[in-house]
């Protein structure tokens, strides 16, 4: 019998420990001599408040929901991905080649290979450290810390010394052709009679990104191989005594982890930037981490996240414009949902499982 | 290439092995007693900051090294409390503390100096100045041997000194002492240290404070010493390439020195110059930066001489089943 009912796994715990990291992230903000609720005011205004908000909002948690879902795939075959940073630099490569070294025509065909091209880039990237764990048992959260080093070296001398224009000093590919524009969401919305803000970064890859939610809640839950991701994850000795080959899923979990860090390419390489530059993630595959700690590696939590973290980015981003509180706050409130949703779980759970057992004790 | 520009290199070698070496022990008696600890870059991150904030205001660089020592305990113990009292994961943990660091240096920086999240620089009695070892200068005539003893081993600050010290300290610790074995034996069974009736609770705290207290250090030393004050993310990965080195070293303290050294020289190499010609070949100073990492891909890989972790590393220990 399960201590607790699922609604409380699923809903309860995550909801007192985003309470308990707003909570400090509040006694943080009046520690440094702001006020709170104004700056909470401040953030939903400049984050929701206008289309201009929503658009960077949702630019955001594209980015997040790729590396979020990046990180919930490999959770469920019982690894930490901690590399989706390195895999979606890489994967920043694969666009920027695609789209610079063949003329599209269109940029459905465009993206769609983009896609690929980030998708087989991030795959790759994550197969090294992926091999290294299944076969030789090097422990695949080192290996993939240092392939996040290896890779900004690699995208540096890439950069820096390949695809840099003749005659630019900046560490930055040439601007990709415009029949590979993405179209953003204004350009979308337009035609259904929505004005949507013309300046804001939002495009058609946030589709792409729910298109990836929902098949990585296909993947886990309705196929076979989504079954044998689960079982590892839940029991090695479990798993192969089931005849599940180890080195087989641990491998294909990863390489589709990493598929999807490197796809969050297509939106902030293509749809956004529409050059490769230094440092393009910006962090966002270290952020998946805690999209997919607080969405309890579900597809549709980490949806939820990913807008969530979206809305703090943007908020965050509005706050150093117009208080004296610095960007960095977010990753402050970033490590809060890490420490409380991951980390001491246990601290919350442990008190409420406590209280479940005795009503439940009571209604007997 | 020029014997003093050898001996240059040698110099900042070490000066770049240090907080490298400092963490790299850190970690060594973390993941020891069965504490796998990612957070070595967080809390030399915040160590940092708060000892070059408070030698910047007392003016006192013993007090800053002090506050740093204690920020750094302040993350050590949640860390503890969190992978050992609560049960959590090590890893997760030592994520969050890496973003709280790099989040909360930057936050209280605006807050005190208003400098762009960076303290103002640090004067003499802020910093940790060099030592000069007796008959440096009047030894630096010798040749060979002259130029090595006062380049490059006097005139280093004493944390430096302290940082190598550490080195022997923690073999004899470790391999000498009841409580050395006691911690070995925590990170590789610790049910068998629970029934010899050894607390596993204690001696995992115990571990993870030095690991604390070390990592103080570190961050002290890249703040108050290798720099003159803060900036924004300065220990630059320097937590990873100690893990890296702790790898590399397969957990142990001589070798984690020479680890450490290596990793130093390479730096000092790619500070040095920017792109190295070798018979034709142009080694670019990416390759150089991305070195560390990769070698110890190789070692954990076990094509050379295989990496292998205290074996209760990373599970927390539950009393009763």
């Amino acid at each position: 019998m399960d201590k607790m009912p699922k609604w409380a796994d699923v809903v309860l715990i995550p909801l007192i420990s985003l309470i308990l990291a707003a909570l400090l992230s509040a006694l943080v903000i009046l520690g440094i001599g702001e006020d709170p609720v104004a700056a909470v005011k401040l953030m939903v205004n400049g984050a929701l408040g206008s289309t201009y908000g929503w658009g960077y909002t949702l630019y955001y948690a594209t980015n997040f929901m790729f590396t979020g879902l990046a990180v919930a795939v490999a959770a469920h075959a019982g690894l930490f991905n901690i590399g989706g940073e390195g895999q979606a630099m890489l994967g920043g490569l694969g666009v920027a080649l695609v789209c610079l070294l063949i003329p599209w025509p269109h940029w459905t065909l465009a993206l769609a290979f983009a896609a690929l091209g980030a998708g087989i880039f991030g795959a790759a990237w994550a197969a090294i450290p992926a091999y290294l764990q299944a076969k030789r048992g090097s422990h695949i959260v080192i290996t993939t810390i240092m392939f996040n080093f290896i890779a900004a070296a690699v995208l540096n001398y890439v950069l820096v010394n390949v695809l840099r224009p003749e005659g630019s000093m900046d560490p930055a590919t040439e601007r990709f052709p415009q029949a590979v524009h993405l179209p953003s969401l204004h350009e979308l919305l337009a035609p259904i009679g929505i004005n949507f803000s013309k300046s804001a970064p939002a495009n058609v890859s946030l589709l792409v990104a729910m298109g990836a939610c929902l098949f990585v809640w296909l993947l886990i839950w309705r196929t076979p191989l989504g079954y044998e991701i689960r079982s590892l994850g839940k029991s090695e000795p479990g798993a192969r005594y089931a005849g599940i080959s180890s080195v087989r899923t641990v491998m294909i979990a990863m390489l589709i982890s990493g598929a999807l860090a490197g796809m969050m390419a297509v939106n902030n390489v293509m749809g956004e930037a529409e050059r490769l530059v230094l440092n393009a993630t910006e962090g966002a595959g270290f952020i998946g981490i805690a999209v997919a700690l607080m969405g309890r590696n579900h597809p549709f939590g980490v949806f939820l996240a990913a807008i969530l973290f979206g809305f703090l980015y943007q908020g965050g981003a509005e706050l150093a414009l117009w208080t004296s509180i610095p960007r960095e706050l977010i990753v402050v409130i970033q490590a809060l949902v890490i420490l409380f949703t991951g980390a001491l779980d246990n601290m919350v759970r442990m008190p409420l499982e406590k209280i479940f057992l005795a009503v439940r004790r009571g209604q007997n | 290439m020029e014997f003093l520009t050898i001996i240059q290199i040698l110099d900042s070698t070490v000066r770049l092995a240090t907080p490298l070496l400092l963490a790299c022990l850190a970690g060594l008696y973390s993941e020891r007693a069965g504490i796998f600890d990612i957070g070595l870059e967080g809390k030399m991150l915040m160590a940092a900051f708060f000892s070059a904030a408070v030698a910047a205001v007392t003016g006192n660089v013993w007090l800053g090294l002090l506050a740093g020592i204690a920020s750094s305990l302040l993350l050590a113990g949640l860390h503890g409390v969190a992978s050992i009292t609560f049960r959590g994961n090590q890893l997760i943990s030592g994520v969050a503390i890496n973003f709280l660091a790099a989040g909360m240096t930057v936050l209280i920086a605006q807050d005190w100096f208003q400098q762009g999240g960076r303290t103002p620089s640090l004067f003499s009695g802020g910093r940790f100045t060099p030592i000069t070892l007796p008959f440096a200068d009047s030894l630096s005539g010798v040749p060979v041997l002259g130029p090595v003893y006062s380049e490059l081993l006097s005139g280093h600050s004493v944390l430096v000194y302290i940082a190598f010290l550490a080195v022997p300290a923690t073999w004899w610790i470790l391999f000498r002492t009841r409580f050395g074995l006691r911690l070995r034996a925590v990170g590789e069974n610790p049910a068998a240290v629970d029934t010899a009736g050894v607390s596993v609770v204690g001696l995992r705290y115990g571990a993870v404070m030095i690991c604390g207290l070390l990592c103080g250090i570190a961050g002290a030393y890249l703040a108050t010493a290798l720099q003159a004050g803060f900036v924004k993310d300065m220990t630059a990965g320097r937590g990873f390439i100690a893990l890296a080195a702790l790898i590399f070293a397969k957990w142990r303290p001589w070798h984690a020195m020479g680890a450490c050294l290596l990793f130093g020289l390479l730096q000092a190499i790619a500070l040095r110059f920017q792109n190295i010609q070798l018979g034709g070949i142009v080694i670019p100073v990416q390759a150089m930066d991305a070195l560390p990492y990769v070698l110890t891909v190789v070692i954990l890989a076990g094509f050379v001489g295989k990496a292998i972790p205290p074996r209760a590393g990373g599970e927390p220990y539950v009393k009763e089943r």
